[in-house]
């Protein structure tokens, strides 16, 4: 496929994204702290942890809608948080799906997708309105693309928001959540979207409450504890054989509920 | 490609010529008819109630005491007949101020109002400047701006400074109205979430372009109906250029009043600045309605 999402393979692919050492605060509250990560081309990382673990947080750092306080940051091997870099030039490379969907409301879901491609990246009006018509079609929302965001279903808007992120072609996404505010029947929707796009070789960072989705389809997961990454590993490691005594006690929840 | 299923769509509009075998209840029959003879009566009841409330003030008008003298010096249809071309002259500056002054306006307010939301440090001149503006103006009585203006420029005789009372009057209104204005659009952009901007930078758009494509036409449609209704005030107030002697529609039917003492002429300009007004507050009227209807959405009440 022409448009693949991760774009051309070279030869040694470094990571897409690496974390070192990165410290966030808010005020007084130590939200994120030494956390390091590092996401292969391809891959899908799956970042798991109670609400308030730091989980958006982090996904927030990488996109650069926060400022780190200390650490560092690279994408496709260069340093993000190095001040000299032109911050908008790098959510170009960066895509980020919402919990809330994030859709403007004031236009319909082409406009929506079209907006970035044709004011940041230049394409023509005509050539963003196909692609983006193309992609709609794609994740069956071909008949929505004139319809404005408020006449959606949930699940509608948020895969539409999903081909709003994909529209740049970035080398990276980043869902945060992406489900939780979906009725439960609208969620198997969502997810069958973002299987789609790591068999299409979409590298992606997710946070998640899903946990057998995240076990189904992660190469890595990463338990978040108060802000640290208290344990990493393959998703058959952290979900069958958790090392930390925290996480066995996190992941027993959805056990216990019968979601994993 | 495995994605491609459209679901059904439930909610949409029958298929035009669709074979839907429906046929309306007798209960549902029953329902429309109640309906309407119920609005029917409605429409009966109010138009009675504002026959007589109509009537049972142009009898108490009428058969006040002073009605003889106030009828003459107030609806004399002589002087009407006479004040009507020269104070629809005047209008015509008004309209003109109008116009002039509500794009003047528009912009000057928009300006203040995305100055006084520029982030970082480096734009804190700015933003206090643009505060100070519209405290300033907000407060300072609009008579009182308009004195200062029209009067105490002039008299400061400064080379190469108007002293024409029209541009003058429309400068003093454009002053105090931007301020309005701006605290109306400033309110616009404040209600728009957050989460919208965060939604436009991500995906690379600068600041600039989030607010230009995100951010600030979301805060205009919201702030239509408030927008409209100082333009409806600053049509009425384009009456007060009157005091730097500029003839408008006031000020036309002043001189006829002081040469003729009858007060016709004033109800004739007061008439006219209604019906002018009128088409914009239902316009007004409109726009919000219909705001209010698509934010309801969902639910009759
Ligand atoms: N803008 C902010 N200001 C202050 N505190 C915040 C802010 N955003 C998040 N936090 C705090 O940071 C912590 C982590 O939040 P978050 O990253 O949203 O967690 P998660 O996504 O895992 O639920 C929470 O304690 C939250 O209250
Ligand atoms: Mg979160």
């Amino acid at each position: 496929m022409s448009d693949r999402p991760g774009g051309p393979d070279t030869a040694d692919p470094g990571p897409v994204l690496r974390m070192r050492s990165v410290r966030k605060t808010f005020g007084e509250s130590l939200v994120l702290r030494e956390v390091d990560l590092e996401v292969a081309p391809h891959t899908v990382t799956a970042l798991i942890g109670a609400s308030g673990s730091g989980k958006s947080t982090l996904l927030r750092c990488a996109n650069l809608l926060e400022e780190i306080d200390d650490g560092a940051i690279w994408l496709d091997g260069e340093e993000i948080t190095d001040p000299r870099v032109d911050q908008d030039a790098v959510r170009r490379r960066i895509g980020v799906v919402f919990q809330a969907y994030n859709l403007f409301p004031h236009m319909s879901v082409l406009e929506n997708i079209t907006l970035a491609p044709r004011r940041v990246h230049g394409v023509p009006r005509a050539e963003a309105e196909q692609r983006g018509r193309e992609l709609l079609e794609r994740l069956g929302l071909g008949a929505k693309a004139d319809a404005y965001p408020d006449r959606l279903s949930g699940g509608q808007q948020q895969r539409a928001a999903i081909v709003r992120a994909l529209a740049v072609r970035p080398r990276l996404l980043l869902l945060d959540e992406i489900t939780a505010a979906l009725d439960p029947e609208l969620v198997a929707e969502v997810l069958e979207v973002v299987r789609d796009l790591k068999e299409q070789g979409m590298t992606m960072v997710l946070a998640t409450h899903e946990m057998a989705f995240a076990r189904d389809i992660a190469d890595q997961v990463c338990f978040l504890d108060a802000g640290v990454v208290l344990e990493r590993g393959s998703a058959e490691q952290i979900f069958h054989a958790p090392r930390e005594e925290r996480t066995r006690r996190f992941l027993r929840r959805f056990t216990d509920s019968g979601r994993l | 490609m495995t994605l491609a299923k459209e679901e059904p769509d439930r909610g949409e509009p029958l298929a035009p010529g669709g074979q839907d075998p429906y046929v309306p209840s007798e209960r549902r029959l029953a329902r429309e008819r109640y309906k309407r003879t119920r609005s029917r009566r409605a429409v009966a009841v109010a138009a009675l109630s504002s026959l007589v409330t109509a009537a049972a003030l142009v009898l108490v008008v009428v058969n006040a005491p002073g009605w003889s003298r106030t009828r003459e010096t107030f609806f004399d249809a002589g002087y009407a007949r006479e004040a009507l071309p020269l104070v629809l002259d005047g209008l015509w500056l008004n309209v003109r101020l109008l116009l002039v002054c509500g794009a003047a306006v528009l912009v000057l307010g928009m300006l203040i109002a995305v100055a006084r939301t520029l982030p970082g440090p480096v734009f804190f001149p700015l933003r206090a400047l643009a505060a100070a503006y519209t405290d300033f103006f907000r407060g300072l009585p609009l008579i009182i701006n308009l004195m200062i203006v029209v009067l105490g420029v002039p008299a400061l005789r400064l080379q190469g400074v108007s002293v024409d009372p029209v541009l003058l009057g429309g400068t003093a209104l454009t002053l105090t109205y931007s301020a309005y204005v701006a605290e109306v659009f400033r309110a616009g952009i404040e209600s728009v979430h957050p989460s919208q901007r965060a939604a436009a930078r991500s995906l690379g758009l600068t600041n600039r372009q989030a607010l230009r494509h995100v951010v600030l036409p979301q805060a205009v449609r919201r702030q239509v109906p408030p927008l409209l209704n100082d333009l409806v005030s600053l049509q009425k107030d384009t009456g007060l250029v009157s005091i730097g002697g500029a003839v408008d529609a006031v000020r036309a039917a002043d001189i006829i009043v002081g040469r003729s003492l009858n007060y016709t002429p004033y109800l004739v300009a007061g008439l006219l600045f209604i019906a002018l007004t009128i088409p914009m507050t239902r316009l007004t009227d409109w726009v919000t309605a219909r705001t209010d209807r698509r934010r309801a959405q969902g639910g009759l009440l």
